[in-house]
């Protein structure tokens, strides 16, 4: 199976442009700049040497034998994008399109953010780059990242708070792609998913291919063979896609993508576009998978995890989903909780709340699959930023 | 086949003037003030209505009409009802040509051969989608032209002169520019640049070119005038609803307005 898209940005029939006139010669700029981007050997060598001595990478495959003991069945390792600078993947993206950025002659960037994690590792490579930084988050958000919200200010960015819908990430890329409309001259988009018009869902997903290139090296590494199984949270997808995207074309790896259960089946009450309620759509410039109402008003969402709750997932996923190579399936807020409980237990590790949905679907099917198998979960950010949160559900005194 | 809203653009240019395109965001404060609203503007002098569809996630929208399609959907506003709307605007003996303004996704969701014929029959001239441009307004053109719907599309100060001429080739009825890079939405001063900008676009388009886009003053009305085939406001009519909603001297007010604006379409 090739990795897509077309020339128009379409993965199969999932995709495309669906933006404002404004900003299409921008989008075709950025497309332009990307292409060149690829083909630049010094470009590819200063983002190589950032993802190295700055971001850390590669990041460890770690063999996670107590938690696999405690499960008793399949082997269970951990792609640690959690030891990643700044505590997850994005900032695989967010370099490589700040980079980009500066290259265009851009002197500022914007960014939208739910979890907060995209926003810190934006404001964190404009700082690094210096550029101008402005990070949309909705108020909702805001709250339940407080810590994020703090770590981007400091870093210089300044935060604007989105007060309009749910006030949650799909407000805040409203806004953001408002901006964008406003100060295309001088601004660069820097999208935090595979999402949005041509080019993001292509260039996010190659920026964090790097994830899915490391996988497969170490795994083959260690055990001179391929998982049986990688899991991945999926909000937007793009941590997904970077793991997946180097395993699509093995047939006999099989690939899951978790999305939010959340609290219930209710519209409102999760983020499962692929649960049953999710129909096609376009939100956000790019024709995908959506959650909306009978009239194409867009559902709100819930989930535990800020970086689940979104009504849109990213066009690529729902070209696997057709084609069968990727399977999609949801784990709740109260699984999630509990697979963040299980790996600070087992393992000392305090996932994501986000990664956590990945670690309760690997919890769920290890005991029924031999010994022999192996499951690389994509470990795709760290819970620090989670811990109010928690401790706050939980009801627990600090 | 002649449109009326092409007949409308040769009529307004005969009388020497510039046609005035108003917009509004239907079911804001609810679809029978819309209905109430189109004969006002109409009497004011508007020579096209633009009837937004209030959706969720209004992308192209400034904050006035962000706030408009929350309390068009906040009445239960959906596009069914919309076009209900028109239906009773068209009852009333209104022949203004109607342009819908809208996003894909409430469209895509009814589907476009059943919106078409609805909007049709319903007695809509013209369709203009924020956020299809023409690479993507292949699925909407045929669909639309079938039903006798004019597809009315948008140029912006981005667009190369190579986009202009394939949105003036996929458009119909009139081309919509948008005068500077932004958001829907009043603005104290006109972009510097919109005269040459306009010159340009109107030369490589055989349809007549409206400008939009922050436009609100009856002065700027009259600066665009003189160089557009049509002027579009909108935003700062949505404000006079947003203020007087509820108000029965409403229509009044907007007419009035409204004259002022037609006032200044004269060359």
């Amino acid at each position: 199976m090739r990795l897509g898209p077309d020339e128009r940005g379409y993965f199969g029939e999932w995709g495309g442009s669906w933006v404002p006139e404004t900003l299409m010669q921008p989008l075709e700029e950025l497309r332009k700049a990307y292409r060149r981007a690829q083909r630049d050997r010094v470009f590819q060598q200063r983002l190589n040497e950032l993802l190295e001595t700055y971001v850390g990478r590669p990041t460890p495959l770690y063999r996670a034998r107590r938690l696999g003991a405690e499960l008793g069945g399949a082997q269970i390792w951990l792609k640690r994008e959690d030891l990643c600078h700044t505590g997850a993947h994005k900032l695989n993206n967010a370099l490589g399109q700040a980079l980009l950025a500066r290259e265009m002659g851009k002197s500022r960037v914007i960014a939208e953010t739910g979890a907060g994690q995209h926003g810190v590792a934006v404001a964190t490579a404009a700082a690094l780059l210096g550029l101008e930084c402005r990070v949309y988050m909705g108020e909702e958000d805001m709250r339940r990242q407080a810590l994020n919200v703090y770590r981007m200010r400091l870093l210089g960015a300044e935060v604007a708070p989105v007060a309009s819908g749910s006030r949650t990430l799909k407000d805040a890329i409203n806004e953001a792609l408002r901006d964008w409309v406003t100060n295309v001259r001088t601004t660069d988009y820097v999208l935090g998913s595979v999402l949005g018009p041509h080019p993001y869902p292509m260039m996010v997903r190659d920026f964090q291919s790097v994830i899915g290139r490391e996988t497969f090296a170490q795994f083959r590494k260690a055990t001179h063979r391929l998982p049986d199984l990688v899991v991945a949270c999926i909000g937007g997808g793009s941590n997904a896609a970077g793991i997946f995207s180097a395993f699509v074309p093995h047939e006999r790896v099989r690939l899951v993508g978790v999305e939010a259960g959340g609290r219930g089946r209710a519209p409102g009450e999760h983020a499962a576009r692929f649960g049953g309620d999710g129909s096609p759509g376009v939100l956000h410039g790019t024709r995908t998978w959506v959650l909306q109402d009978r009239d194409g008003g867009i559902l709100p969402t819930h989930s535990i995890s800020a970086g689940l709750d979104y009504p849109a997932v990213g066009p690529e996923h729902a070209a696997w989903r057709d084609s069968g190579r990727v399977t999609y399936t949801q784990v709740d807020d109260r699984d999630a909780l509990g697979a963040f409980h299980v790996l600070a237990e087992t393992e000392g590790i305090l996932p994501a709340l986000e990664s956590a949905h990945a670690v309760a679907y690997a919890i769920k099917v290890a005991p029924a699959m031999p010994l022999k198998a192996h499951i690389v979960i994509n470990l795709s950010g760290r819970g620090d930023k989670d811990l109010d949160e928690v401790r706050r559900i939980e009801g627990r005194p600090s | 086949m002649s449109s009326r809203l092409k007949e409308t653009f040769t009529a307004a240019r005969k009388a020497r003037r510039a046609a005035l395109v108003t917009y509004v965001t239907a079911g804001d404060p609810d679809l029978d003030r819309t209905v109430e609203l189109a004969r006002a503007l109409r009497r004011g002098g508007a020579d096209v209505l633009e009837l937004g569809v209030p959706f969720t996630d209004p992308i192209a929208d400034g904050p006035t009409n962000q706030a408009a399609a929350e309390r068009a959907l906040a009445s239960g506003t959906t596009l069914a009802g919309v076009l209900e709307a028109v239906r009773e605007i068209r009852r009333l003996g209104e022949t203004i040509p109607i342009v819908l303004f809208t996003y894909a996704n409430p469209v895509l969701r009814q589907g476009i051969d059943r919106f078409a014929a609805d909007a049709a029959a319903a007695g809509v001239d013209g369709v203009l989608f924020t956020d299809v441009p023409s690479e993507e307004s292949g699925r909407f053109r045929r669909p639309l032209l079938n039903a006798g719907l004019d597809p009315v599309m948008l140029v912006a100060p981005t667009s190369t002169k190579e986009r202009v001429r394939a949105a003036a080739k996929a458009g119909r009825g009139f081309l919509y520019l948008v005068s500077r890079t932004g958001v829907t939405g009043a603005r104290s001063a006109l972009d510097r640049e919109l005269e040459p900008t306009i010159r340009a676009v109107r030369k490589l388009s055989s349809l007549p070119v409206a400008v939009g886009f922050g436009i609100s003053t009856p002065g700027q009305v009259e600066t665009v005038a003189r160089v557009a085939d049509g002027v579009v406001v909108g935003s700062a009519i949505v404000e006079r609803v947003a203020r007087l909603g509820e108000s029965p001297d409403l229509p009044d007010a907007v007419q009035a307005f409204v004259t002022t604006l037609a006032e200044a379409c004269r060359r």
